[in-house]
Parts: C-alpha cells; structure tokens; sequence
C-alpha cells in the first residue's frame, strides 16, 4: 500500500474515531461568567517573589560575568 | 461612535455587545478543538478575557472575528499542551456510534489513544484540518502561520499517527 492511500487510510479512520462535530451549539449565554471573571482581582504577586527579584538583580549588578552562566542555565 | 472603536476605548458595553455577538462562534471553534463542551465554555470566557484585556492593542479598522478567532486558538493550545491527555472521550463528542461496522472498535480505540498522544501543534491542526475539515487558509489564519506550514503539520502528524498506531499494533495500512 502507497504512503498517500495509508494517509487516506488513517484520515478515515480517524474520521470514524472521533467523528466531526457537526454545528455545536452553545447551550447558555456566557455573560454572566465573564462578568465574574472581570470582577477577579489581578493576581498578585507574592512578596517573596518581589524579594527573589531584587536580589537576582543585585547579584547580576554586583557580577555581571553571572549573566551568560545564567542564560546558560535558563 | 463605531462599536469597535468603543471596545478600543474600554467601554464595558461594547465589549458586552461584542461578547453577546461572537460567543457562539468562538465556542463552536473551540469545542472542535478541545472536543469537551465543559472546556469549550471555559476557554471562551477566557478567550474574551485575553480579548478584553488586549483591547489597547485592537485596532478598530482590524477584522474583529479573526482577532477573536486568532485568540481562541491560542487560549484552546495552551489548554492542549497543559490539559492532562485524555484517553477517554466524552460520550457525547466521541461519536464512536458513527464508527463503520466493518472496522474494529479496538482500531478506534488505537486511533484515538494515538491521537491523543500527538503533541498539542499537531494535535491542533489535524483536527481542524483532518477531523473537522476546516480549509488550510482558515486554519492558517487562526493558529498565525502560512498554509504551507499548516499542512507541513498536518503531513507530519499523519506520519507521527502511523508510527504510533504501528507501535500499537493497530492494523491500519500495512506496508
């Protein structure tokens, strides 16, 4: 069997494996949860983060030959 | 003032109108994509999140649906290549009634299982463009990527398929 009539093969297959949705309906208005979602705070950011931050910025100030081993490590 | 350029502007209405416009087609995107209609209404709410969000850097003149429909795709891959991969497709989507008589149930459930295992870009493409039959320049416009790559993908994840479900033992195409 030719690899395109494999690919044929396998296309149907999955066709009949997971069938095409045929015009999925959505069943309820949405609004009301992106309402929610607009109501959420921002995520904050801890201040231990904040903290982790700054000294990393220090440190690559203080010994800016870190960098590239940084990049290195990334 | 055009409503888009009211959206641009931050006015919450605006966006309330264009949300009541667009969420059924962003979710009919989506649930083809993610093949969970749970997911789907998820992802929409969070596709019009980014969308709201991004409002600044919408530029009132630009086509709105394919803004939307770029930003659904995305916030659909990103779920892909987080989400735990299903083996087991919901009753209601998998539409394993459709199967052919002739072919094994066990086949399908290789094809699924193997399709499933397929990394989330491939995963993506192949079932707009192999499943839902969605046309390349559609699907191009929607992931932000020339046609041609679109069906370079495809093309590999066909490849990646058979590999898997000849490792699975699955009968299909036997070389």
């Amino acid at each position: 069997m030719s690899n395109e009539e494999n690919n044929k093969e396998i296309n149907e297959l999955l066709r009949q494996a997971l069938a095409p949705l045929r015009a999925p309906e959505l069943r309820r208005d949405l609004w009301p949860q992106m309402l929610c979602k607009l109501d959420e705070q921002p995520p904050r950011v801890p201040w231990f983060d904040w903290a982790l931050a700054a000294i990393l910025c220090a440190v690559l100030l203080l010994f800016p030959g870190a960098i590239p081993a940084l990049l290195y490590h990334l | 003032m055009e409503l888009l350029e009211r959206f641009a502007g931050g006015d919450l209405e605006a966006f309330e109108a264009l949300f009541r416009q667009h969420q059924k087609e962003v979710y009919s995107w989506i649930v083809r994509i993610v093949r969970d209609s749970g997911i789907a209404e998820d992802l929409t709410v969070e596709t019009f999140w980014r969308i709201y969000r991004a409002r600044d850097r919408f530029h009132p003149a630009a086509n709105f649906r394919a803004w939307a429909r770029r930003i659904a795709t995305n916030a659909a891959l990103d779920h892909l290549r987080t989400a735990r991969r299903e083996i087991e497709l919901p009753e209601d989507l998998a539409g394993a009634g459709a199967a052919d008589p002739a072919v094994r149930r066990e086949t399908l459930e290789q094809i699924q299982r193997a399709f499933f295992q397929l990394s989330a870009k491939y995963r993506l493409v192949a079932t707009l463009a192999l499943i839902e039959e969605e046309p390349y320049d559609k699907i191009a416009e929607a992931v932000g990527i020339p046609a041609a790559l679109v069906k370079v993908r495809v093309f590999r994840a066909v490849r990646v398929l058979r590999k898997k479900l000849h490792s699975l033992g699955a009968e299909v195409g036997a070389k």
